[in-house]
Formats: C-alpha cells, sequence, structure tokens
C-alpha cells in the first residue's frame, strides 16, 4: 500500500540475506592497476612510441651483440680490399671464393683503409648509445640529486644552489665543452698511466671526457625540473607524516619523494639520451670526440666527406643511422611522457 | 611609476647576472686553455728551444699565470684584447670584425628564414588540424628535429653539389654558396618554430576570446591575425635565443663543411692551434653575444607580454 509517491514498493523477499552468487557479482574481478601497468598500458596503445621502441631495440642489437659474432673487427685492414662498393669483393677475395673459401661479403663495403664498413657503422653505433645512455644516466644522478637536496632543504641553501644552476645555465656550453674535451686529454692520459686506473684506456680519454662534460654542465636541466617537482611533493601530508617520525632529511628524499617523481624522471632521462648523442656526434664531427681507431657516428660522417665525389655510399649509412637515433629516443621519449607523466606535456 | 621601476630593477639585475657570468666564463676558459700542455709555440717543430723562450717572453707567457690572468683582464677591460699569437701580426679584434660578419650573415639569414617558414607552416597546421596539411607538416617538423645539422649539410653537398652540380661546395663568392649553409642551418630551427606554433596556435585557438571574436562578427582574417596569431606568437618569442645559439653552434660545423671563413670556424682552429689570445678574445666576444641576446629576449619577452610577473 503506497502512502508517498516516492515510497519504494519493498516486499518481505527484500530483507533475505543475499545469495552466493549475488555476493560474488559485486566484487570487482579486475586486479588493482599501479603506476607502472597503467603507463605501460598507456604506451603499448602509442604506436609512433612502440615502432621507435622497435627500431632502438634493433639498432641496440645490432651495435651490441652483432659485432661479438662478426667476422671482422673495426679496426682490422684487409689487404688488397680498399674502397669497395658494397657487397663487392676484391681480386684476392674473388679468387678465395674461385678456390671454395667462404669469404663474408662486406654489406657496406670498406673504407680507404680496407676496413669493413659494417662492423665500423655498427661500432659507432655502441659508441653513440654508450655516450647517450651513460651521459644521461650521470645527468640523472647528479640532476636529480642537486634538485632534490634544493627543494627539500629550501631557504637560502636553495637559493644558492638555484643561483649556481642560473649560472651555468647561461654559460654557452658549446664553447666550453670544445675547450674542455680538448683540456682533459693530457690529465686523463696521465692517469691512465698509474697503476689501478687502466680502464680509463679501454674506455678511452675522449668518451670520458666528454662524459665529464655532461657531468658538469648538462645537469641543470634535470635539477631544475626536478627541484619543481619536489617543489610541490614536500608539502604533501605524507612527508610531514614521515618527518613527525623521525625520518631523516635524506631517507625522506629517497623514499618518498624521489620515487613519487618517477615518471619525470624517466621520461626527462629519456629525452636526455638523443641530445647527449647529438653532442658526441658534433665533437666527433669536428674530430675532437672519439679517438681513432674508435669509429663515431660523427666521425663516420665527417671521414665519408672527404671522398664524397667517389664514394657517396660511405655518407648514408652513419647518416641515416644517427637520425633513426635520435628520432627514435625523441618519440620514444614522447611516448613515455604522454604515458607516464602527461602534466610534463607543456 | 611602480611598474617602470621592477622593470628598471629587473633589466639591472640581468645585466649583472649577465656580466658575472661572462666573467666566469672567461676565467674558466683562462684557467682550462692553460691546462692543456705544450703551448702555441710548441708544436711548430721548426723553432729552436731558445727562440721559444723568446717568443713567450716577449708575448708574456713566461710569467706565472696568476700575473698573465691579471694582465689579461686589465687589458681586456680596456678593450685590448691582444694580438693572435699563430697569425702574425694580426690582432684579435681584427680578427673578429673580419670573421664575426660573415658568420652573422649566415646566420641572420638563416634566423629570418626560419621564422618567416617556421610560424605560417605551424600556423597552417593548426588551422587544419587533423587534416592532410597538418599530417605533413608534423612528419617533417617531427623528422627535422632528429637529423643533425653535419648529417643534413653533407646529404645536401652530395645531391646539390656534387651529384646535380647546381650549387658550389665551397668558398663563399656568390649568392648561391650561401643556399646550402643557410639552409642546413635553418633546417632544425623552422622544425622546431613549426612544432611550438602549432601548440601554441592550438592552444589559443581553444581560449574564450577566440570564440567572442567571432560572436562579435569580426572578420576571419582579422581574428586570425590579431587576436589568434599575436598571442599564438609569444612562446616562439622565449626560443629567439636559444635558437641564435644554435644557430651559432651549427656554424662551427656548417662552417667547417663548406669551408666558409667565419667565427665558428675560427674558434675551433684556435683552440686546436692553442692559440691563447684568439681562444680568449672569441670565448669572450661569442658568450658576451649570446648571453646579451639572452638578456635581451626575455626582458622583451616580460614586455610583450603583461601577464608574465618579474622576478
Amino acid at each position: 500500500m503506497k502512502i508517498l509517491s516516492a515510497q519504494p514498493d519493498l516486499k518481505p523477499e527484500d530483507f533475505l540475506p543475499a545469495l552466493q552468487t549475488e555476493k560474488e557479482s559485486l566484487v570487482v574481478m579486475r586486479p588493482s592497476v599501479n603506476f607502472w601497468k597503467d603507463g605501460h598500458r598507456r604506451l603499448k596503445k602509442n604506436k609512433v612510441a612502440m615502432v621507435s621502441l622497435v627500431i632502438i631495440i634493433v639498432i641496440m642489437l645490432l651495435a651490441f651483440i652483432v659485432p661479438i659474432f662478426y667476422p671482422y673487427t673495426y679496426a682490422e685492414q684487409i689487404r688488397g680490399s680498399e674502397n669497395l662498393a658494397p657487397l663487392k669483393y676484391s681480386q684476392t677475395e674473388l679468387t678465395a671464393i674461385a678456390a671454395g673459401q667462404h669469404v663474408f661479403p662486406h654489406f657496406l663495403g670498406t673504407d680507404k683503409l680496407g676496413r669493413d664498413y659494417a662492423i665500423r657503422v655498427m661500432m659507432g653505433a655502441r659508441v653513440s648509445l654508450v655516450v647517450g645512455l651513460v651521459a644521461s644516466f650521470i645527468v640523472l644522478i647528479i640532476g636529480s640529486i642537486y634538485g632534490a637536496v634544493s627543494a627539500y632543504f629550501g631557504g637560502w641553501v636553495d637559493l644558492i644552489m638555484m643561483r649556481i644552476v642560473d649560472l651555468i645555465y647561461t654559460i654557452p656550453d658549446i664553447l666550453l665543452i670544445v675547450l674542455l674535451t680538448f683540456a682533459l686529454k693530457a690529465p686523463l692520459a696521465a692517469l691512465a698511466q698509474k697503476p689501478g686506473f687502466a680502464w680509463v684506456n679501454t674506455l678511452g680519454v675522449n668518451l670520458i671526457s666528454i662524459f665529464v662534460v655532461f657531468a658538469l654542465l648538462y645537469w641543470v636541466g634535470m635539477a631544475r625540473i626536478v627541484r619543481g617537482q619536489i617543489l610541490q611533493l614536500k608539502e604533501q601530508e605524507y612527508v610531514t607524516a614521515a618527518r613527525a617520525l623521525g625520518a631523516s632529511g635524506g631517507h625522506i628524499i629517497r623514499k618518498h619523494l624521489l620515487t613519487n617523481c618517477i615518471g619525470t624522471l624517466i621520461v626527462t632521462t629519456t629525452l636526455q639520451i638523443p641530445s647527449a648523442i647529438f653532442t658526441e656526434s658534433f665533437l666527433s664531427f669536428l674530430g675532437i670526440g672519439v679517438a681513432v681507431p674508435m669509429p663515431s657516428l660523427g666521425s663516420l660522417a665527417s671521414a665519408a666527406i672527404e671522398g664524397l665525389q667517389s664514394y657517396p655510399y660511405l655518407l648514408f649509412a652513419p647518416a641515416i643511422l644517427i637520425s633513426l637515433i635520435i628520432l627514435g629516443f625523441n618519440l620514444l621519449g614522447d611516448g613515455l611522457r604522454d604515458a607516464f607523466d602527461p602534466k610534463l606535456k607543456n | 611609476m611602480a611598474k617602470e621601476n621592477i622593470v628598471g630593477k629587473y633589466i639591472l639585475k640581468r645585466t649583472v647576472f649577465g656580466l658575472l657570468t661572462l666573467f666566469v666564463v672567461a676565467s674558466l676558459t683562462f684557467v682550462l686553455m692553460n691546462q692543456v700542455p705544450g703551448g702555441p709555440f710548441v708544436a711548430d717543430k721548426s723553432i729552436s728551444k731558445a727562440a721559444q723562450k723568446a717568443m713567450a717572453a716577449k708575448y708574456g707567457l713566461d710569467q706565472p699565470l696568476t700575473v698573465q690572468y691579471v694582465n689579461y683582464f686589465k687589458n681586456a677591460i680596456h678593450g685590448d684584447f691582444g694580438i693572435s699569437l699563430k697569425q702574425r701580426g694580426r690582432t684579435v679584434a681584427e680578427i673578429i670584425s673580419s670573421k664575426f660578419p660573415v658568420s652573422a650573415r649566415i646566420g641572420g639569414i638563416a634566423v629570418c628564414l626560419a621564422l618567416l617558414l617556421g610560424i605560417p607552416f605551424g600556423s597552417l597546421a593548426a588551422l587544419h588540424r587533423g587534416k592532410t596539411a597538418d599530417k605533413v607538416i608534423t612528419v617533417f617538423s617531427t623528422c627535422g628535429i632528429a637529423v643533425p645539422s653535419f648529417v643534413l649539410c653533407t646529404v645536401m653537398m652530395y645531391f646539390f653539389g656534387v651529384k646535380l652540380g647546381w650549387l658550389p661546395t665551397y668558398g663563399l663568392t656568390g649568392w648561391k654558396n650561401y643556399i646550402m649553409p643557410v639552409l642546413a642551418l635553418s633546417f632544425y630551427p623552422t622544425a622546431y618554430i613549426a612544432r611550438q606554433m602549432r601548440s601554441s596556435m592550438l592552444d589559443v585557438l581553444g581560449q574564450d576570446f577566440m570564440r567572442t571574436a567571432k560572436a562579435k562578427g569580426l572578420s576571419q582574417n582579422k581574428i586570425l591575425f590579431k587576436h589568434a596569431l599575436r598571442n599564438a606568437i609569444l612562446p616562439i618569442i622565449t626560443y629567439l635565443g636559444p635558437m641564435i645559439a644554435y644557430t651559432l653552434v651549427g656554424s662551427f660545423v656548417v662552417e667547417k663543411i663548406f669551408t666558409i671563413p667565419g667565427l665558428g670556424g675560427e674558434f675551433v682552429s684556435s683552440v686546436l692551434n692553442q692559440d691563447y689570445t684568439v681562444i680568449m678574445g672569441t670565448t669572450i666576444f661569442l658568450a658576451a653575444f649570446m648571453i646579451t641576446l639572452n638578456v635581451l629576449v626575455d626582458i622583451a619577452y616580460t614586455l610583450v607580454d603583461p601577464r608574465i610577473k618579474l622576478k
């Protein structure tokens, strides 16, 4: 019997305990989505980013795995095989083939010293990638710690630290890079002679000086971004709670603040890689990058100019590869940003 | 009155900070170049030990570094940047004043070209969002950002210089010599500006005042040029500083490839030759140039856009 219009029409059955099947239908069957899964799902939907990721992985395989199995080495000079066009053989190699021996083809030809060009390009890509990855890692470490410390402690610490950042930011970096790479060569070479520092030579003096340059000059962008993030994060309640529980500043920065801007850190680091590769290839092109006989994509392109008239194919492989690497990391970085840190877009 | 006061203070602050940066750069350069073993005269094998000493004494290089440092800055403040140690009889000021106009001309044309192409292309892409024009421009600008200038230079040199023979590949004698260097230098900024312009134009097109302008019955042209473009162009101004720095950096490579006698090439070769006075002179000059431009751009930006607060 209804008295009011809004009165629900209730029956005694409505007050019975729920059945097992009804209970189950209320349980959320979807597994919880955490930060990584969420970002991963968004990244997978982004076709451009996935294609770039595949390209980067293929180039990494070519640069790090394939040279191990490759029959030629990057410094090996094959007599009589100078200046071969792609997939051509020299006289000696032809007679060897005629004699039934197996000669591995020069997919990209050889250079003027008879070195297989395909392996040189792959090694060049390896140098570029190592520079990009290591330099970005250095930038990540220095920049994030510096930015976090500056933001967390605030006050005059922040003021002084940020003035230093401003100063480094306005320094025209390229002038100092050219000078630094040149100035660091001798001290590093001297260091390599000392016992316990033989690794300096295996890595290459020039490579290390490029890393030092990045460690000195390039972290400021990262420091600024991290500082901005942490200035917001440190006002959150959980930071106050951690402090009330007696956590030290270092602990809060490590466990609470930096972990919470992980998205920004990933994206900024990824976007740092192409710029590091860009700088390295630029230096190598000018002849102050990686030392001979170690090839770099920049120095290969630079060497190709001399013989551009007769051997233009020597230019295309390094030129295309360096552009692909930079493009790939740029697009992947954009994709990661959309997936993990949409706020950073502007 | 109050506003003017703030602007004046801001300009003063930026200028002081710029001068400080310049001093730091110059000091760093001084320390770094003296770190490199050898010296300007050691590389010349033909010179005897005694002659080397005499040369070093003549240029004051035998004095302790601190004395050299103080002397250099004393002279530099009075406008005397010394004589080149390698190019006999030429002063640093002469070298810079003969080489810089060459670089400035190429860089200047490249910057203008990048603005003239980038802004219309970016706006076009934004206005035709999602259509073919937008897609083409987006693909072009994405690729343009990834290609280093030296790759572009060499590839262009091969096709237009070597293969087709249309353009000269070295020197700077006629207008044809300018085409490739300018294109190579303006490629990246054009792509970057087009991208920036597209996103800022899309931003502006979605604003309320655009709807108001349309509702007022303004003509399409007036809306576009008076309301949209003027607002969308503001972020481009901030890019002017980095862009000019980029063309300067690019000029190092471009001048090397096309054998153009500019200041970028002069700087690189002075570092390789350890020509101390030229290193110091060119570094101070280029750094001062870049820092001044950045300060001017920042000031211009804050003056143009009243929404920006001065700090």
